[in-house]
């Protein structure tokens, strides 16, 4: 393809982040020096080039951390490197919350705005910095800093939460939390972030756990620690079964995927598996976006060995012998771990071309998100790995035949992974004995908003929303519990009066509820239920990726009606804007493409119809 | 190109009355086939079906969902309900979020279909005042909604060359003249989806005007669109003036002068005039496509 691209040129800066991720330009051909002697008449790029298209988003986070935001001459470079047409890479970086193509000051604090944060005052502190700095997008008084407001940082346990990113070389990226307007504003003026918290698990050193054992407890920068505490058993054990033993103990277990839509993992094991095409891939979706979800971050955190075994039994197990772990963006301190973790494995023959000398390939690659809920979407994944934009496919064709690079694909979420090291120590039917005989095994809970102890709990499947609860210590300050957010803002709300439900699969389905990603967020008496509706409304709004018409305006009227209810300026009054909200939660839900749409109205709908929020009139 | 081989016919049933199609075909394929007349707003017969729009769904028995019948393939066995109330439901909804946020004045079957869905768009409320920023929005954000004007997708003309305008304000997000440009027809890609959501729009590289882009002028986009987004500057000027008036158009069949390959064109010819060329889309070597020889090379034949 002939290429138009602008002559606005790259800075050094800016050509030299880029080639530190695409490799230096082999000619003048894609962006580097003329050369009369590589470059006479042969045309270089072409489909050798366009073999590398997935290499755009890397290409376009070394831009972004490197000069803050995206200029015309940094696209134009890319393009060059990778032969993308500008305007496709354009629609790709625009896709993206923490992309800029805009110019945006090197320091940029990203302020969370959603639900766990606003029960522990952030929306004090979001006033606070547009009194002292004005509105998000304000550059400070040195013109070096601004803020935003963001969505849910997936550090509701530590919550209020902000993240700095500072570009530059080395550009850094740091988590404030929790956090407040004082240390917001420290930071804006050049500060320096404070040491990120450590990895803690309100139930360290328990007996009983089993994902989380190890986290908080053995070091997770140390391979040898990782292994003394039994690290590695499992990959021999998978050896030893050979890829169909795995896949048959994987089934035994019943094991279910823990990212949501609670699918079998053996079957898409073997499916995968049994394909002729090749190659496989293996997929790790640990873009953990859900409003309230921060367990895949716990684990990744404090335990990334156990990620990269799992995840090398998962390979060995389907056939793929590359694996990309999509981590979102907002993680640096997970990103760091699980960055580290491979490097060690690789270095000690546990990743590579011949893993532990058993005659099996299989290596590992983070993909960073760069802030988009709909990225956790299986479908929309492969295309923000392939280099577009992060839209859902149509479905059919299934991944298990049509995934990554229209490969066969397994694609599975983390603590769905990392469950199989449990299901390879204990065996299938052993693993299958805890829990329920519809949910096996045990289960991560993101326990946030207004409880005691905020923070990841594991429990066998069959503890009810109260456990829980008393787990988490109770509503925080013994005060009178309003709801309960079950599932995320994708699940719905629950009553104070429903505390038995069981926390299983059946059992949430039986109750018309859902565990979605394990989110238990607690609301107390004080909590303006209706400003919670309006910011769920808003979340679906930023984070519909815009493909379908349903979820595109729809996720925009509902939220024009949430606000006439808080308002009071009703259409039709209370009864005619519920009307309508139903309404189109109904053709969100038949008609959208994707989970997304399908479950933008349930959260809403749910504390209308279960909770009766606007029975008393709009406010 | 697929090898000719003998295709399986499958039944499926729509709405009680079975049918047979060869198997690849789609929903939408066996509702034409036994007289089922489907809305249908982004599909394009010589595209891939992006199913952007969701105007044509239908109910397939068991699914949870409704499908897209312009791009799901029957299968064997599938029984289809093309007027069920979910359905109507559905394209009576999707007609009103359509039509409470984009003008939809010259998208030809968007009053028929809104009509015979009895869509309100009105109850969203009055039309909010365009954002002057569209092409600038930031993916994840947006101003919060006080819920009193119903949003839109207004904005400004782009007229930048001497050729085509562009009118967002009347896009529905098809997809057409990005695919059009791109790898299905031109493989010019001058165009592509930029932003997300809402906000998302067809767009340059950081919307630089035409004539800096990659854009060659083939007008294939043009030919594509369905709602008159992309328009020849001659009936955009006409619909302007209030003069364009398509009753009294005829539509001459021909082949264009310029090379040896023979495109076949069809000009439009309104008092004397070519106020546009399209090309048919049935036309198995040009499928709808030109050049801009073909397509805007006309001014030798008339004097303007
Ligand atoms: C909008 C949307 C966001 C999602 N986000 C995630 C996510 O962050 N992590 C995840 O594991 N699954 C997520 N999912 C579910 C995935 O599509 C997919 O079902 C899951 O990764 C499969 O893994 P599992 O079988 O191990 O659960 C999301 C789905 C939707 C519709
Ligand atoms: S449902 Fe929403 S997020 Fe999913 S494809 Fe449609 S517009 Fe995109
Ligand atoms: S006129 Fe042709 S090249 Fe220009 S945008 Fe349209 S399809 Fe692309
Ligand atoms: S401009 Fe026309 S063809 Fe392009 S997306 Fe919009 S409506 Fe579809
Ligand atoms: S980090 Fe703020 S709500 Fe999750
Ligand atoms: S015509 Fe089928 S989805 Fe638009």
């Amino acid at each position: 393809m002939d290429l138009t691209l602008t002559d606005a040129p790259p800075s050094e800066a800016e050509r030299d982040a880029v080639d530190r991720v695409l490799g230096p330009p082999a000619s003048g051909w894609d962006g580097g020096a003329r050369d009369s002697t590589v470059d006479s008449r042969i045309a270089h790029g072409g489909h050798h080039a366009r073999g590398r298209r997935h290499e755009l988003l890397p290409a376009l986070w070394a831009v972004q951390e490197r000069a803050g935001f995206i200029s015309p001459g940094a696209l134009g470079y890319i393009c060059r490197r990778l032969t993308v047409p500008p305007a496709e890479a354009y629609g790709v970086a625009t896709f993206y919350a923490l992309l800029s193509c805009e110019p945006r000051p090197p320091r940029v604090v990203h302020v969370c705005e959603d639900l766990a944060c606003r029960c522990a005052g952030s929306q004090d502190l979001i006033a606070q910095l547009e009194e002292q700095v004005g509105p998000e997008g304000t550059l400070t008084a040195d013109g070096a800093a601004t803020w935003f407001r963001s969505p849910c940082l997936g550090q509701c346990d530590r919550a209020p939460a902000a993240m700095l990113t500072v570009a530059g070389d080395p550009a850094t990226e740091d988590v404030l939390a929790p956090t407040s307007a004082g240390a917001v504003l420290a930071v804006l003026r050049g500060g320096r972030a404070p040491a990120p918290p450590g990895v803690a698990i309100p139930q360290q050193g328990d007996p009983s756990l089993r994902l989380l054992r190890r986290v908080g407890i053995v070091d997770p920068a140390s391979l040898d620690d990782y292994r003394a505490a039994g690290g590695y058993q499992a990959l021999r054990n998978a050896v030893s079964l050979g890829p169909e033993g795995v896949v048959r103990e994987v089934k035994d277990a019943r094991l279910m995927g823990r990212g949501g839509a609670a699918f079998p993992t053996g079957v898409k094991w073997e499916a995968v598996a049994r394909q002729s095409a090749r190659p496989h891939y293996l997929i790790c979706n640990a873009d953990e976006s859900e409003p309230g979800t921060f367990k895949d971050r716990a684990i990744i955190e404090g335990d990334p060995y156990a990620l990269v075994e799992a995840m090398t039994i998962a390979g060995y197990a389907t056939g793929s012998e590359h694996g990309f772990i999509y981590l979102r963006g907002e993680y640096p301190a997970a990103h760091h771990a699980l960055h580290h973790a491979i490097a060690e494995a690789r270095s000690r023959g546990l990743l590579g071309a011949d893993v532990m000398g058993e005659g099996f390939a299989f290596d590992l690659e983070i993909r960073k998100g760069a802030g988009a809920y709909i990225c956790g979407e299986e479908t929309a994944i492969f295309n923000s790995i392939e280099g577009l934009r992060g839209e859902p496919r149509n479905k059919p064709p299934f991944p298990v035949t049509h995934g990554v690079f229209a490969k066969p694909t397994a694609i599975n979420n983390v603590e769905t992974l990392v469950n199989v090291l449990e299901i390879l120590s204990r065996g299938g039917p052993g693993y299958a004995e805890t829990g329920t005989e519809a949910s096996t095994g045990t289960k991560l809970f993101c326990l946030s908003g207004h409880v005691e102890r905020p923070g990841t709990y594991e429990v066998p499947f069959g503890a009810t929303l109260r456990d829980l609860l008393d787990l988490a210590g109770g509503v925080a300050g013994g005060r009178p519990l309003q709801t309960i957010l079950l599932g995320g803002a994708a699940g719905g709300f629950v009553r104070p009066d429903e505390l038995d439900l069981p926390l299983t699969m059946e059992g949430a389905r039986a109750a018309n509820a859902t565990l979605g990603s394990g989110v238990i967020m607690a609301f107390d008496d004080t909590v303006d239920l209706p400003r919670l509706l309006m910011r769920i409304a808003a979340f679906f709004r930023s984070e519909s990726c815009g493909q379908c018409v349903p979820c595109r305006v729809g996720t925009v009227r509902q939220q024009e009606a949430v606000a006439r209810l808080l308002s009071g300026r009703t259409r039709g009054g209370v009864d005619g804007e519920l009307a309508l909200i139903a309404e189109l939660g109904q053709v969100m839900r038949d008609a959208s493409i994707c989970g997304l749409g399908q479950t933008a109205s349930s959260a809403i709908e749910s504390a209308i119809t279960r909770l009766g929020v606007f029975s008393g009139g709009a406010r | 190109m697929t090898p000719l081989l003998p295709k399986r016919m499958i039944e499926v049933e729509i709405d009680g009355t079975p049918v047979r199609v060869f198997e690849g075909q789609t929903l939408l394929d066996a509702c034409r086939k036994v007289g089922v007349d489907t809305p249908t707003l982004c599909y394009g017969d010589t595209l891939e079906p992006k199913n952007a729009c969701r105007v044509c769904v239908v109910e397939v028995e068991g699914a949870r969902v409704l499908a897209p019948s312009c791009s799901r393939k029957a299968e064997a066995g599938m029984k289809v309900r093309t007027d069920s109330d979910r359905v109507r439901h559905s394209r009576r909804m999707v007609m009103e979020l359509l039509t409470s946020s984009v003008d939809l004045s010259t998208t030809p079957d968007a009053a028929g279909y809104a009509e015979r869905y009895d869509a309100r768009p009105d109850r969203y409320g009055p039309a909010a005042a365009p954002n002057p920023d569209r092409d600038r929005l930031r993916a994840g954000h947006h101003v919060e909604p006080d819920g009193d004007t119903a949003a839109t997708v207004a904005s400004a003309l782009k007229d930048d060359n001497e050729l085509y305008v562009r009118d967002y304000g009347k896009c529905i997000l098809c997809y057409k003249c990005v695919d059009a440009c791109g790898s299905q027809h031109q493989n010019t890609f001058a165009i592509s989806i930029a932003g997300r959501g809402f906000d998302a729009r067809i767009s340059t590289e950081h919307a630089i005007e035409l004539p800096e882009s990659a854009c060659v002028y083939c007008g294939n986009c043009i030919q594509v669109c369905p709602t008159g987004a992309l328009m020849f500057r001659s009936e955009h000027e006409h619909r302007a003036a209030g003069t364009w008036d398509e009753a009294a158009q005829t539509v001459t069949k021909t082949i264009c002068p310029y090379c040896g390959v023979g495109c076949n064109v069809e000009l439009h010819v309104q008092h004397n005039e070519i106020v546009k060329v399209t090309s048919p889309a049935d036309h198995d070597v040009t499928r709808g496509n030109l050049c801009i020889k073909g397509r805007f090379g006309f001014q030798h034949v008339q004097r303007r």
